[in-house]
């Protein structure tokens, strides 16, 4: 079966979505993107979502559940490179997807997901 | 119909030169003819080519239907000559003005040739007049059509005309509407929009609503979703130009804007989203003096 690859980046994890998700590739998605976090102690998860063309609300709602999952193991998710056409869509079935944090494009989500990092200052530095 | 009794085929056909003389004359004659619009010779050469077309079609039948493949050369014909004229400006009774006044140079000739028998006379009569008549409808028909197709097109301009999305600074784009936003053109609004968000990497949007008249319930429902959709690929919007009239309005609705940040004016818009993005203006020192 295809598997979503999930990249390191430093202490986040960039999720590329090049196919269209069906559900079942939504629900491996989500396993091993927890265990990934767990695994690396990421801080950070980008998805980039800029290769998908359509998103039912099974999907708008897996990146729900991503983020609150990711947020629980204290990583934070930032949505990347949503289509015009798809935000259309998911704005028309009332998913504005509350919590998710989301940037135009993996540049400035990787910045975004910085700033979110730095601010929240409970990183312990070792020097 | 099926009495080829009729005459009226075979005495088109041998009076078709005077007819023809007759029939330009009488065009040139009538109103229907604006001098300068159309040259003399035009004139002429059409209602040769037309007068030719009918006298060979007149030899399969006389009954003119518009979906009738054997009618297919006059129909194209009528159709271009009614197309370039609608363009030229000429009026719809005009253009058929061009199928009727061939009337009575036929109806003279009919009469000329079948004055011993009234009964076959007043066959022929109703034949000529029955295909004429529909020939003329037709090229009214086909007038409206091509009128029909100039709005529609005028309308889609329109609709795209009034969405301009501009770069205000590197990073910064805004979108003056201007007119009622209907569900059509939000549509169309929204994906500009959108799409030049992409385009350019912009993340901060001011949609300034300076030039629209009203906002009601929906307009406001319209302007949120935008906002919501922009929000999803990462880019904040401003919405400006709320005159005093339209933040009433939007209280007494009960439309809550609490999501989006708002401005009076596009300066302060603009000022806002400058700052959001880590940006400022100085007065240079040149112009302090």
């Amino acid at each position: 079966m295809d598997r979503v690859p999930i990249l390191r980046l430093g202490d986040c994890l960039l999720v590329t979505v090049q196919v269209d998700m069906h559900d079942e590739l939504a629900m491996a998605l989500q396993d091993d993107l927890t265990n990934k976090i767990v695994a690396t102690k990421a801080r950070g998860v980008l998805i980039d979502i800029s290769a998908l063309e359509m998103v039912d609300s099974f999907i708008g709602r897996m990146l729900g559940n991503i983020a609150a999952m990711s947020r629980i193991l204290d990583a934070r998710t930032v949505v990347v490179g949503m289509q015009p056409a798809v935000a259309i869509t998911l704005v028309e079935l009332g998913l504005s997807l509350p919590g998710i944090r989301t940037a135009l494009n993996v540049d400035a989500g990787l910045a975004l997901l910085r700033r979110m990092l730095d601010t929240s200052g409970e990183g312990v530095h070792v020097d | 119909m099926n009495r080829l009794a009729s005459r009226l085929p075979a005495i088109v056909e041998q009076h078709q030169q005077e007819i023809l003389t007759e029939w330009v004359r009488l065009q040139l004659e009538s109103g229907a003819w604006r001098a300068g619009r159309l040259q003399e010779t035009q004139l002429r050469d059409e209602s040769q080519r037309f007068l030719h077309l009918l006298v060979n079609n007149l030899k399969n039948g006389i009954q003119f239907d518009t979906r009738n493949s054997q009618w297919s050369d006059v129909r194209e014909f009528l159709s271009d000559l009614s197309r370039s004229r609608a363009i030229q400006g000429f009026s719809p009774s005009q253009v058929a003005t061009f199928v009727f006044s061939l009337k009575q140079p036929i109806f003279t000739r009919l009469r000329g040739s079948l004055v011993s028998d009234p009964e076959v006379l007043a066959d022929a009569m109703w034949d000529a007049t029955t295909l004429l008549d529909s020939l003329g409808l037709y090229t009214t028909e086909v007038y409206q059509q091509a009128r029909e197709s100039v709005i529609a097109r005028q309308q889609e301009e329109l609709i795209e005309l009034s969405t301009p999305v501009v770069e205000l600074w590197p990073g910064i784009l805004a979108l003056p509407l201007i007119g009622t936003l209907d569900s059509e053109r939000t549509q169309v609004v929204m994906e500009t929009l959108l799409q030049r968000l992409v385009a350019t990497g912009s993340s901060i949007a001011v949609i300034d609503i300076t030039g629209v008249p009203t906002v009601d319930t929906l307009v406001a429902q319209h302007l949120l979703k935008t906002v919501s959709a922009a929000q999803l690929m990462g880019a904040d919007c401003i919405i400006s130009g709320i005159r005093p009239q339209i933040a009433q309005t939007i209280v007494h609705l009960g439309i809550d804007l609490s999501a989006v940040a708002t401005k009076a004016s596009l300066s302060d818009a603009f000022a806002l989203a400058l700052k959001r993005r880590g940006l400022g203006v100085v007065t240079s020192a040149v112009a302090r003096g």
